[in-house]
């Protein structure tokens, strides 16, 4: 039985349309348009205790919805879900007892009280025993360094610090399986690393179930084995990261800027995707051409002024499963 | 047992938050204790011009006033978690983080924050009680003081309800509600004097839709020991309060119709 299974999962929404302006609200309440959003159309996977899973893709996706679903929020429109044997919109406080959920965006801890008596409350919240709640908390605290803002208020602490107290927060009542939603979004380069550092020891060490969201490639990089790519509410890919980066992740970029205008490029294996002046950008296989065999043939022939290799963005990757997708189906 | 340690726990680190602004917390306080009192005075000075009204002196409207702002005080100082549900929890989907605690919302809600500074019309309210006491005929026999303490819990209840009724309303709608202050400040002015001074239709509502007379004029006239010049009979009087439990009991049944159309929109 895995921990976490869904099948069929399908969500959409009735959203009211209304003209703008008053004359648009004065009539909306009288009679309203809807429109149906399909926020998941078709959603099946499941998740092993002990497992951690990246769930990424664009906005709108699907993936907030699904986090919602799971944690028990919202109810589906169908399907079926179960985390750890309960479905968690039928059985809601029960559930919630069992996981812990960290929103990037949401605090769960109190704004003008200090971090500590913020997670005694929790404590009292959740049931936990006072001498299980004490060693779970020494404990969390000397992973994440609490220790000095234990007796700040939340106001006062930087993002950065926020984070690693909702981490201690969300973790206090030792729960089986942790969702976190976008949990690096607007942390500096040290504190991502402290996240992604903290989250991958809690699933090696303490068998914690992982399921993120994240549209931040090197959350996943760092921290996934396997990952979901959603888009429109369908699944597109739910395979090893490595599987996934021999396949459509494969592809690398290189930005070239001449001292002149940008010459005409014919290279085998390597598409010019953008041409603006005196600059390129160019699409390349490093399987078919490596990085470096690509830039000293360029390098050798033309007057180079700067160049650099990047992966493509997240969403385009996305986009172009969609064409790989469509183009398979028809 | 649980739930109510859990509360005063939500009370203590309510009391601790506010403590941390503590001048802005003392001027909301005495901000109170003056607009209230700026009321009082105005009732009084308009007894002082006219003597009674409809056989009501100023002691026994001071009654009034004295009962139903000693319960919307404490009313107002306990469901600040349902006044500002569509404002801070709706809108800003902090809503969701009360549903991810293995603890009813309700609880959660009325542990959100306890308003220090509504103590300031409690404190006015029970200065006019004094002052009701010395000049109006009332005894307060065991039976007067378990009447009062009964028609104050019920209206507690019945201001709750209406808190209640404004948020549901939030999970329909993310237009402001401030129009349900006319039930509860309006709704505060109106049962501060003797039901009998309005007209047919408002005595209505005010018993049968928002049962404000239930809570304030009638259980008064059973502790003034006045028969009802309305007709009610006497042995009705004490029992009224409970429209107060039963709008509350309402009120929830319409609150987890919204719960349940949250969990199916989200929003």
């Amino acid at each position: 039985m895995p921990q976490i299974l869904v099948e069929g999962l399908a969500k959409s929404y009735r959203v009211a349309e209304r003209a703008p302006g008053l004359g648009g609200a004065v009539r909306g309440l009288f009679r309203r348009r809807w429109r149906e959003v399909k926020a998941l159309v078709d959603l099946s996977f499941s998740l092993e205790a002990g497992e951690l899973l990246a769930f990424i893709g664009p906005n709108g996706a699907g993936k907030s919805t699904t986090v919602k679903i799971l944690s028990g929020i919202l109810r589906p429109t169908s399907g079926r879900v179960e985390v750890g044997g309960l479905v968690p919109y039928e059985d809601r406080l029960r559930h919630v007892a069992r996981i812990g959920v960290v929103f990037g965006q949401r605090s769960q801890l109190w704004w003008d009280l200090p971090v500590l008596d913020g997670f005694d409350l929790l404590a009292d919240i959740y049931r936990v025993p006072p001498d299980r709640y004490r060693a779970r908390r020494d404990e969390l605290v000397a992973m994440l360094r609490l220790e000095p803002l234990l007796a700040q208020p939340v106001r006062q602490l930087s993002l950065g610090q926020r984070m690693r107290a909702e981490f201690a927060a969300a973790l206090l009542h030792d729960p089986e399986v942790l969702f976190l939603d976008e949990p690096t979004i607007g942390l500096d380069a040290p504190a991502k690393l402290a996240v992604r550092e903290f989250v991958k020891r809690l699933n090696r060490e303490r068998g914690v179930t992982v399921l993120l969201t994240t549209h931040d490639m090197h959350d996943v990089e760092a921290l996934a084995e396997r990952v979901i790519v959603i888009g429109q509410g369908r699944l597109l890919a739910d395979s090893s990261l490595d599987a996934l980066r021999a396949g459509v992740f494969a592809e690398r970029r290189l930005w070239v800027d001449f001292t002149e205008e940008a010459p005409a490029l014919d290279i085998p294996g390597v598409q010019v995707r953008a041409r603006t002046g005196r600059s390129l950008e160019l699409a390349f296989d490093p399987a078919k051409i490596p990085a470096a065999q690509l830039i000293a043939s360029i390098a050798a022939a033309h007057a180079v002024e700067d160049i650099h290799v990047d992966e493509p963005a997240i969403e385009e990757v996305i986009a172009r499963f969609y064409d790989l997708h469509d183009s398979s189906e028809a | 047992m649980n739930a109510l340690r859990l509360y005063f726990r939500y009370v203590g680190a309510s009391i601790r938050a506010q403590a941390q602004y503590p001048a802005a917390t003392l001027l909301l306080t005495m901000g109170h204790i003056g607009a209230t009192a700026i009321e009082i005075l105005g009732v009084f000075a308009l007894f002082h011009r006219f003597g009674e009204i409809k056989g009501w002196t100023f002691g026994e409207v001071a009654l009034f006033y004295a009962l139903i702002n000693i319960t919307f005080s404490l009313a107002d100082l306990l469901t600040r978690g349902f006044d500002v549900f569509g404002t801070d929890f709706v809108r800003t989907g902090a809503f969701d983080r009360v549903l991810l605690r293995p603890r009813s919302a309700t609880l959660q809600l009325i542990g959100h924050e306890i308003r220090l500074s509504r103590l300031g019309r409690l404190l006015q309210g029970l200065a006019v009680l004094a002052v009701a006491t010395r000049l109006a005929p009332i005894e307060w026999d065991a039976a007067a003081v378990a009447i009062a303490v009964w028609a104050v819990t019920g209206g507690v209840a019945l201001f709750a309800g209406i808190l209640v009724l404004q948020a549901t309303l939030a999970f329909w709608t993310v237009e402001s509600l401030e129009v349900v202050n006319v039930l509860t400040y309006g709704g505060v002015q109106a049962a501060q004097y003797p039901l009998d001074i309005y007209a047919g239709w408002f005595r209505r509502v005010l018993t049968f839709g928002i049962p404000l007379a239930c809570v304030a004029y009638y259980p008064v006239l059973a502790i003034l020991k006045r028969p009802d010049p309305l007709g009610a009979p006497d042995w009705l009087l004490p029992l009224t309060p409970l429209a107060g439990f039963a709008f509350l009991a309402l009120s929830f049944v319409a609150w987890r119709a919204g719960m349940a159309r949250y969990a199916s929109t989200g929003s």
